[in-house]
């Protein structure tokens, strides 16, 4: 129940708490309507956005003691495998969205 | 002055999150939204990397690691991105997502071990329960369930990237829904009994729940079709998106927050759009009615198959070259085969003839939606000559040959007439309307649903196996000496 009061009552946690909710109601609001051809980019496009994930694999990274080595390398690994899903995320994303630009230059 | 920069490029980074989805989600501005949330991830990554600083005002250390690892993953994921098939997009999305699940995974445990460092069996002797609530329960809380998406999203993603690729072959057994439910149940149990009780294994059970929570993964991906797999990797991207944002919670980082939550409920909303565009619930894709065994539920699998024709590559050429309107549905085999520029040139052939060609487009056709609209495009064919389902229906009366290319469960009558069918009540391209119907494959063996196709043995399909490339080629050339 602790737990369940501080997420209340902490005003850092309860801000946070208040992101959580409107965030889930705007990505809810935002992709409502996509056309079903919009289907895979939008997953892949959201998948690199969530590689935002290596925010956290770099403040690990950068606080590991220089001594650690077990922290650093697993860090390491961290940081490498963000990267790869951000960048590699965003880049499959623009590829596949390159084709319907390619598409309605033709059309035009 | 310095002090703002960090929580502003955080703002800049939600805002960019959330006008990037928005944009994606127009064909007009589709490419624009992707690099917009580019820029705003690679300002937060730089902030992040210079101005953060933790309670006590230290900043990050050990940049020749965070630059490195930054470099590897940036050379290594543009290759990979840039290298990659067409056809192989979709196992790329999944393990990139896997990536991110794993990387979600190794901060929780980095995290923990910071944590617990130092306490040995003999200091917990003497000092009792007491020694592990050093952790608060938040953000104890935090790093488990941070840990335990993040698993299930790596594990499952890697599945989902072999089942697609063809490695890891579709697996189930009795029992298999009931054993996922109970570790389900034993994850949670022992979660909060480790939050709340903080016994002297801590560390053992919580590298217990780590390992449940990898092997719950494979399970819960394992039983599904690979026909489902799009749906899946999109609720898997969801998870993901879940976990990195307990990570936000953990650092009290809102942009990691906001992005997480984005995708996360995005995400799950995606998933259910899928469903939909199939017609089918995603419950049902689950628990699955498609998961292996279970195919020929209903009529279909009691009725006579009966015979089908085959037709040669020659007098397709002549129905073809003499019809007015010739109507091409690609599938997945089209994609397997790598065949698209060899579709293009028939159909320039055709329409140099006077043939009037178009394309029929299932929304679900392939391995992903608009899979097959990118493949077209890649090989320029043009726009306006993809229709979409319905307007392929409604001109189908009036064609005269339809060609299916490696297409299956999206042209099955049994998505209509048979309510014993898994995919009853998915809308199909109505192929049936045509004169005639011309079906390219390489064998009889079903798709990848595993369902039967009636249509092969209907009276107005003919079949023409072969690998879709060489048999369009060989048209081709029978067209051009016609």
């Amino acid at each position: 129940m602790n737990f369940i009061t501080q997420l209340f009552t902490d005003p850092a946690t309860y801000r946070l708490l208040t992101i959580v909710v409107l965030s889930v109601f705007l990505g809810i609001e935002v992709i409502s309507r996509v056309p079903s051809v919009l289907h895979t980019p939008l997953m892949s496009g959201a998948n690199a956005i969530h590689g935002v994930v290596i925010i956290g694999a770099i403040i690990v990274m950068g606080q590991a003691p220089a001594d650690d080595y077990l922290a650093l390398i697993l860090g390491f690994l961290a940081v490498i495998l963000g990267t790869l899903n951000v960048v590699g995320g965003f880049v499959v994303t623009d590829r596949m969205l390159e084709m319907f630009d390619k598409k309605k230059k033709k059309r035009s | 002055m310095t002090n703002i920069i960090l929580p502003l490029s955080y703002l800049i980074g939600s805002i960019t999150f959330i006008l990037g989805l928005k944009m994606l989600s127009h064909p007009d501005s589709a490419r624009r939204g992707n690099l917009v949330a580019a820029a705003g991830m690679t300002i937060a990554i730089l902030a992040t990397i210079f101005l953060y600083t933790d309670e006590a005002g230290n900043r990050l250390g050990n940049y020749g690691w965070i630059f490195g690892g930054l470099i590897i993953g940036s050379i290594v994921g543009t290759l990979a991105a840039k290298k990659v098939q067409m056809t192989a997009m979709p196992e790329m999305v999944s393990l990139f997502n896997g990536m991110g699940g794993a990387c979600a995974m190794l901060i929780s445990i980095i995290e923990f071990k910071h944590h617990t460092t130092g306490i040995s069996p003999e200091l917990y002797e003497e000092a009792g329960t007491t020694i592990f609530t050093i952790i608060p329960g938040t953000l104890f809380i935090t790093i488990i369930l941070g840990m335990v998406i993040g698993s299930v999203s790596f594990a499952g993603s890697i599945i989902a990237w072999g089942k697609l690729n063809g490695k890891i072959k579709d697996f189930s057994f009795n029992g298999q829904h009931i054993i996922n439910l109970l570790l389900l149940g034993v994850i949670t149990v022992l979660t909060i009994y480790i939050v709340a009780a903080r016994p002297a294994i801590t560390i053992t059970l919580f590298y217990t729940v780590l390992a449940l929570s990898l092997v719950y993964g494979i399970l819960f991906v394992f039983p599904i079709g690979g026909a489902d797999m799009p749906v899946v990797i999109s609720l898997l991207n969801s998870f993901t998106g879940v976990a990195a944002a307990f990570g936000g919670f953990l650092y009290n980082n809102p942009v990691m927050l906001t992005g997480g939550i984005l995708v996360g409920s995005a995400g799950t909303i995606l998933t259910i759009l899928m469903c939909k565009a199939m017609n089918r619930s995603l419950k049902n894709v689950l628990i699955g009615s498609f998961g292996g065994k279970k195919v020929s539920s209903g009529a279909s699998g009691t009725k006579e198959q009966g015979n089908y024709k085959e037709i040669s590559l020659n007098d397709t050429a002549v129905l073809m070259a003499y019809a007015q309107k010739v109507m091409i549905i690609p599938g997945y085999g089209l994609a397997v085969a790598q065949a698209q520029h060899a579709c293009h040139e028939l159909e320039k052939l055709l329409n140099d003839k006077g043939v009037e060609v178009f394309y029929g487009i299932h929304p679900v056709a392939g391995r992903m939606p608009g899979h097959m609209n990118v493949l077209l495009a890649e090989a320029d064919v043009p726009y306006e000559k993809l229709l979409e389902m319905e307007d392929a229906n409604d001109q189908m009366g009036s064609v005269n040959v339809v060609m299916i290319l490696g297409a299956n469960d999206v042209v099955n009558p049994a998505a209509k007439d048979d309510p014993g069918s898994p995919i009853y009540g998915m809308p199909i391209l109505e192929v049936e309307k045509a004169e005639h119907v011309i079906v390219n494959k390489r064998s009889m063996k079903p798709g990848y649903a595993g369902i039967e196709n009636e249509l092969f043995f209907r009276p107005k399909t003919s079949m023409l196996f072969g690998d879709a490339k060489k048999v369009l080629q060989d048209l081709v050339s029978e067209l051009k000496q016609m």
